[in-house]
């Protein structure tokens, strides 16, 4: 029912005599007419789709889409019905929630076994218990018992406290929540009541200032009109105030003193905030509801006294908690990789135990009848000798320890492909400011300095007190001055100007306290900040708008208190592209007042009278948005009588009518805009955070896609793209904005075949500078989003969002934010990263790969959801180029190394297995097995994988396209995945071939030849990862050369201890010189190969390559080819498009 | 996976002043470093470095392992009666104590062997790597007369019937080679010299001079040698080399030292007592006397490896140079 209530307003804006007398009659009556022909239905239809803020199209054009919506009725089995005041009655028939929430995820019972469940969603844990099970056999036993259940049984307990913990805190906030009072009708009075035990159906009264608690139909408010503000930053991160109605059928009851009973039909509880569709029976009379009439739980009412409603969605089902998609478990994209790596690991090890075991079966099988007598074997008891094989599964556990110290979740970061970000706040800093104004020609730039004294701007006394601004804008003084100047016609003009930034909008001004009681501040509220930023300038020079009614308006003008009548007030729409207010002054003129879009605003500008001025004017505005500013002009014009009663009648008859009311008065806005003078313009700054176009740049430079979804309106959206450099004029330019399936797809077909077309011109000019033509937006808005998101279109939209550079998302709900990322991450194995800083951020933060919380203005909740928090948005470039390319790179290389140094190690002890009749030996000490990866040669790999860096920042900064590297995932991919196991066969090869091949029929013992096994994996091993270092600081040689001395002291140790086997073969073997020819053989014959393919990398360079040198020997020689080797990224099409 | 603590390095760049942690070199990742970078100038001068470090050390242990004389005879086929063909009557023989093992093999040295001569016995098919087999001892009852009961792991021997244990204890004792070989040059008697054929370590520090052999091979099947009852076990030195377990399936141990030159064409005939069962297994025994080198003892493959290596590496080094004047990158 938006735009009706709209119009009400308008109604009652003009007929200030008796106005509430007539406009309620006139509202009967419209909705009397609404319920004969329904059209009201049908338009209640419309504007929910249409978004939010019904309001700000009053007058919009429906006649032609609105006609062509098909009539919505609620299908009863759809609809949930709430008889008014009857809880007992509404929840007889259908099991509605109660309104106690419940965020916590366990209770005492479910617990363990969920959580036990969730946190065997690792891999990497069920592995873990199934070697854990199988060392309790005693047979298989390689650890003690309770040594192989102990870490996963800490791990588990750990992580089962620290969920605990946090579930109980949610129990807590839950339980608070729940034990909120507010108050209900029960008994024809408003009793306390707990919000967990209010129930659909029942009436309840909130006051200003309190959170809802659930949702609910307004039925009347304190303010006549039927008014009630809200503020939805909880649900929509926007802090402005939103207006509500109640219906005038209802607003003027009070229910304790007259009982008001009725039915509400209402849609099934759904998640989508921006609409609600429901009817309501009340006195015989059906009057439909749109989402202008609910007030939704979570929000806080505001500027109201109080508001009266009636619950049709509790708890659980309120579209906030709809809305509240939990907070998932995120799974980062190296998690799932890590599990992959164990199934790896776990195939590998079982391969290599099966063919161990199937080995040992043949030998044993072939010896079957010697066995007893064989020296080696000899065992009463020889059954089930195979089982011992299972043994590996302790190597295999070893090598686990090792892949969990390279989880981290920052590598990620060096992967992204899609930045998905919020517009307020993240790329803005949500503050608008006034910066120029041309009038009357002339520009007043605050450039020209203004002194200190300026600033301190407007203020005014009243009943004692001072009323001040709260916020203030530059003071230009020559503009000051003339704006006192009553008389001349400059100053009139001025005057004009400034009456009309005061009055043509749609502003809510409040007063706030401030801790000097005599003082207080004057804070505008209101849905478009562009206003309050231009109100906020009109008061600094002292047109302060003090009081807004919908009758009439108080300006103060410079100390004069003045009221005027509002008769007239024609909304924003987006096809006239400007408002106008019609104002009754006090000298009992008619005024109009208009501002909009420049587009619009020199059709309707009567030039002839002033042309040099419009002239001069035009000039002024190309010049302001070619600094990035937003400019609106401003026009008036002084009404006659007749045609003011013209006017008057042609609105009254268009307001009222049945069909095409929008159309209507649409018809009649543009009749009475016309043959304008003009006042001048404004220049607006939507200030961007600092560094927001050069982040943007770098971004794009790197090959991210950055895509914009907002909750703002598709104006605002667009003109901060061409801000930030989003947008650039050499787009083409993709809007979708429909409110049907089918016009949905028709568009979506559309788009497609205009990209289409376009990247066919684009690949024939490819090569010359016209390249950049083809790049493509995509503009899309949230109701459009509506019809395409969760159905067979998401494909269509997919497709087309990934041949355009960038797209924009306006008016977009939270949820939907975290369906576009679901789009993107559902079909593509692209990284995501969603960038926001309010509440309405979490959804889409929690669903991305890597969420980024801004820690702004609006709350902390998306900090908290997120996986990084930084304070503006420019820092994302350093955090990926920089940090994100470097955890990337190393991150790759230590998954890659990591299985390499374990693989080769297990490797050298299966050969070795090959050759002791497959019974698993080993010849390396168990304790060497065991130290192996926690003191050989665990710390280079630390040092290496936190400090290496292949680019300095300064370099990857001037160079975004290095970070293509990690998109195209060049570190670690599937070719380098198996040249890496072939490296790993021949080093393990060599390892464990040399020393077998110069000391067969020796008589060197197994102890001795394990020492130079375990000897020569670790200098192998730490020289492997020393030719891959390409930074050496002091810690990384003290910790590769010290690994390997740290390796031969304790060799040293193990072999010093008498007990064991092994006692002093170290010190036999590293007596004689074949140990060290044998030594350095190994080393050197292994590694050739790896050195070989370094060699390969030099001499087929890639980008880091290029840049490694370029950063080594400067730019003289090496920078042109980098120039040349980089070009390529620049080109679009080289982009993987999905 | 959650936020703040796995951020530290990014969240240290972007949070607030006061929560700036404090600048180390360290935690901003500023030290000092080093770039090297592979260039073709120090990829050919790493590989000729390479060649000249490899060719001399392979042609050095080449001609080491050619000065090597190893004089090798496999007698395990040759020393049982001809008539015993097939495997049960090869193991017949064998188990029967009655029969007379002894065997005569007659050599020829082919060149001038300078003392110490170093005599081994090598058994092939072996597996004294086997897992059962290297766990199958106990080395506190080596060392400690107290410990003579710890004898866990030592099944199937570890107490006689009476269950009185058995030190030494385990299938590695139980199976200790028994044959024995007497050298004589032209019926002169050359002495092998059995003193210090074990480590210096294994003697002092492992077996105990204080534990001695008890029930040692006095259950039914005998597995191997006995040893003398009134000798400590650290002077059983035969005992203590074939405890050190070998590495691989085929390996020798030192049977002792012949401390005398032996001349070329010197006929030397040796006295063998074919005691030790390998024909239950298919192994062979093989009757070996070497000098030894720096190199240790006769082997071609390390320096026919390094050859390869500093051979690769010089070729490469040409070849990369060549590459480099003809088609630079």
């Amino acid at each position: 029912m938006a735009s009706d209530s709209q119009i009400e307003i308008n109604e009652n804006s003009y007929k200030i005599p008796d106005f509430t007398r007539n406009s309620s009659s006139q509202r009967s009556i419209s909705s009397i007419q609404s319920i004969q022909s329904k059209t009201s239905v049908r338009e209640v239809g419309f504007s929910s789709e249409l978004g939010s803020k019904p309001i700000k199209y009053g007058s919009r054009g429906a006649d032609s889409r609105g006609l062509s919506t098909s009539y919505k009725e609620i299908n009863d089995e759809d609809a949930r019905l709430v008889y008014v005041n009857d809880p007992v009655r509404t929840n007889d028939k259908f099991e509605l929630a109660g309104n106690s929430i419940r965020t916590a995820k366990y209770s005492i019972l479910t617990f363990l076994p969920r959580n036990l469940f969730e946190q065997f969603h690792r891999v990497a844990y069920i592995y873990f218990l199934v070697i854990a099970i199988l060392n309790q056999l005693p047979q298989l036993a390689v650890f003690g018992r309770e040594a192989s259940i102990l870490p996963l049984a800490f791990v588990l307990f750990v992580t089962a406290v620290k969920d605990a913990y946090e579930d109980y805190r949610r129990h807590r906030s839950d339980k608070i929540e729940n034990n909120r009072l507010a108050w209900v009708l029960s008994n024809e009075k408003f009793e306390q009541k707990k919000w967990k035990n209010i129930c659909v159906g029942e009436i309840i009264k909130v006051s200003g200032n309190e959170t809802l608690p659930c949702d609910m139909v307004l039925l009347s408010t304190s303010d006549a009109t039927g008014v009630a503000y809200v503020q939805t930053t909880n649900l929509d991160g926007e802090s402005n105030l939103k207006t509500r109605y109640a219906k005038q059928e209802t607003q003027m009851r009070n229910p304790q003193e007259e009982k008001i009973s009725g039915l509400i039909k209402c849609e099934k509880p759904n998640r989508n905030i921006y609409g609600f569709q429901a009817n309501m029976d009340i006195d015989g009379k059906r009057i439909s509801l749109g989402p202008s009439n609910i007030i939704l739980r979570g929000c806080e009412l505001k500027n109201t006294d109080w508001a009266i409603g009636v619950a049709v969605y509790a708890g659980k089902e309120t579209k906030a908690m709809l809305n509240n998609s939990g907070a998932p478990s995120k799974r980062s994209r190296l998690e799932s990789r890590m599990n992959r790596e164990i199934i790896y690991l776990s195939i590998f090890l079982v391969t290599l135990c099966t063919i161990v075991c199937i080995c040992h079966g043949v030998w044993l099988r072939r010896h079957n009848d010697e066995l007893d007598l064989m020296q080696f074997y000899r065992k009463k008891d020889y059954s089930e000798p195979e089982v011992e094989n299972y043994e590996y599964y302790g190597w295999g556990m070893e090598i686990f320890f090792v892949f969990l110290m390279a989880l981290n979740i920052n590598e990620d970061l060096g992967q992204i492909k899609y930045v998905f970000s919020d517009k307020t706040g993240t790329l803005t800093e949500n503050k608008m400011e006034f910066q120029c104004a041309s009038i009357g020609g002339v520009d007043y730039d605050n450039g020209k300095a203004s002194t200190e004294d300026d600033r301190i701007g407007h203020s005014i006394q009243a009943d004692g007190m001072v009323l001040k601004p709260k916020m203030t804008v530059k003071l230009d003084s020559e503009l000051l001055n003339l704006s006192k100047r009553k008389h001349t016609d400059d100053g009139r003009h001025v005057r004009d100007f400034f009456m009309a930034l005061a009055a043509c909008n749609t502003i809510v001004p409040l007063t706030v306290e401030t801790s000097d009681p005599a003082v207080k501040l004057i804070e505008y509220q209101g849905e478009s900040p562009d206003e309050q930023a231009l109100v906020y300038a009109a008061a600094t020079y002292g047109f302060m708008l003090i009081e807004r009614t919908s009758g009439h308006i108080v300006i103060d003008i410079q100390g004069e208190r003045q009221r005027f009548n509002v008769l007239g007030l024609h909304e924003f729409d987006s096809e006239r592209k400007r408002m106008s207010v019609i104002l009754g002054c006090p000298d009992n003129t008619v005024k109009l007042f208009v501002k909009g879009a420049d587009t619009s605003m020199f059709s309707v500008i009567d030039k002839s009278s002033n042309s040099n001025m419009v002239k001069a004017t035009e000039a002024h505005l190309n010049s302001y948005s070619s600094k990035g500013l937003r400019t609106l002009v401003i026009g008036m014009r002084e009404l006659s009588a007749s045609e003011f009663e013209q006017w008057q009648s042609s609105y009254e008859s268009a307001s009222t009518a049945v069909m095409g009311r929008a159309g209507l008065l649409r018809k009649v806005a543009n009749n009475i805009e016309n043959h304008l003078n003009s006042l001048g313009a404004s220049g607006i700054e939507d200030k961007l955070q600092q560094g927001v176009p050069e982040a943007i740049e770098s971004l794009r430079m790197a090959g991210i896609k950055v895509w914009v979804l907002t909750g703002d309106k598709q104006e605002t959206a667009i003109s901060i793209g061409y801000s930030s450099k989003l947008l650039t004029s050499k787009m083409t330019q993709i809007v979708i904005n429909n409110n049907s399936k089918d016009s949905c797809k028709k568009s979506l077909e559309d788009a497609l075949l205009l990209c289409k077309k376009l990247t066919t011109v684009s690949d024939a000019t490819r090569g010359g500078p016209g390249a950049g033509i083809g790049q493509l937006a995509l503009i899309i808005d949230g109701t459009s989003l509506v019809y395409i998101l969760d159905t067979e279109l998401e494909e269509q939209l997919f497709e087309l969002a990934s041949r355009c550079t960038v797209v924009l998302c306006c008016r977009v709900a939270p949820l939907q934010k975290a369906g576009i990322v679901a789009l993107i991450k559902h079909r593509t194995d692209d990284m995501t990263l969603a960038i926001g800083d309010g509440a309405n951020d979490v959804s889409m933060i929690q669903k991305a790969d890597v969420g980024i919380g801004i820690s702004g203005q609006e709350g902390r909740q998306a900090v908290m959801a997120s996986d990084f928090a930084m304070g503006q948005f420019r820092f994302l470039v350093p955090l990926l180029l920089v940090h994100g390319h470097w955890n990337y790179q190393r991150m790759s290389y230590m998954i890659l190394y990591n299985f390499y140094r374990n693989a080769v190690f297990v490797l050298v002890l299966f050969w070795y297995v090959l050759f002791t009749s497959f019974t698993l030996t080993t010849a390396i000490t168990d304790w060497s097995s065991v130290l192996y990866s926690v003191i050989y040669t665990s710390l280079p790999t630390i040092v290496v994988g936190v400090l290496d860096k292949d680019l300095s920042r300064a370099t990857l900064l001037k160079y975004p396209q290095l970070y293509g590297a990690g998109q195209r995932s060049e570190s670690y991919n599937g070719k380098l995945f198996w040249v890496m196991i072939l490296d790993t066969l021949w080093q393990s090869v060599v390892a464990f071939f040399v020393p077998f091949l110069a000391y067969w029929e020796s008589d060197v013992d197994g102890s001795s030849l394990g020492d130079l096994w375990t000897i020569a994996v670790v200098v192998m091993v730490n020289i492997h990862l020393a030719m891959d270092v390409i930074r050496w600081y002091w810690i990384t040689h003290a910790a590769i050369w010290g690994s390997i001395i740290a390796t031969f002291i304790c060799v040293m140790i193990i072999d010093a201890v008498p007990i064991l086997p092994g006692y002093w073969a170290f010190f036999h073997i590293a007596d004689t010189k074949l140990f060290w020819v044998c030594l350095l053989g190994i080393t050197v014959g292994a590694l050739v190969p790896h050195f070989a393919v370094k060699f390969v990398q030099y001499y087929r360079p890639n980008n880091i390559q290029i840049a490694r040198e370029a950063e080594k020997f400067g730019n003289s020689r090496e920078s042109p080819d980098a120039q040349i080797e980089m070009n390529p990224i620049f080109d679009p099409p080289h982009r993987s498009g999905g | 996976m959650s936020s703040g603590d796995g951020s530290s390095e990014p969240s240290s760049k972007i949070s607030k002043i006061s929560k700036k942690p404090r600048y180390s070199r360290f935690t901003q990742q500023e030290l000092p470093a080093c770039k090297p970078i592979l260039t073709p100038g120090l990829v050919i001068t790493i590989l000729i470095s390479l060649a000249i470090i490899f060719i001399p050390i392979g042609l050095s242990s080449i001609s080491a392992s050619e000065n090597v004389v190893e004089l090798v005879d496999r007698y395990d086929d040759v020393c049982i009666p001809s008539n015993s063909s097939n495997h049960d009557e090869k193991i017949g023989f064998i188990q029967d104590a009655a029969t007379n093992k002894t065997c005569f093999r007659t050599w020829i040295v082919p060149k001038k062997m300078n003392h110490p001569i170093f005599v081994y016995y090598q058994l092939d098919n072996f597996y004294q790597n086997h897992r059962r087999y290297v766990k199958s001892r106990s080395d506190h009852q080596l060392w400690s007369p107290k410990s003579e009961r710890a004898t866990k792991l030592c099944e199937p021997e570890a107490q006689n019937d009476d269950d009185k244990p058995i030190v030494p204890c385990g299938l590695i004792a139980w199976s200790l080679f028994n044959d024995t070989y007497r050298f004589s040059r032209n019926d002169d008697a050359i002495e092998i010299n059995k003193k210090d054929i074990a480590w210096g370590s294994d003697r002092t520090k492992k077996f105990g001079s204080d534990v001695y052999p008890k029930n040692f091979q006095t259950r039914g099947l005998i597995g191997g040698a006995k040893l003398n009852e009134s000798i400590p076990l650290s002077q059983q030195e035969d005992l203590i080399v074939w405890m050190r377990t070998a590495a691989l399936p085929s390996f020798r141990k030192l049977y002792g030292r012949i401390e005398t030159d032996l001349e070329a064409n010197d006929k030397i005939t040796i006295e063998i007592q074919n005691n030790y069962n390998t024909y239950s297994f298919n192994g062979r025994k093989k009757l070996v006397i070497s000098t030894t080198t720096w190199i240790g003892g006769k082997n071609d493959f390390l320096g026919r490896m390094y050859m390869t290596v500093g051979g690769t590496s010089l070729f490469f080094a040409i070849a990369f140079s060549i590459l480099f004047v003809i088609k630079p990158r």
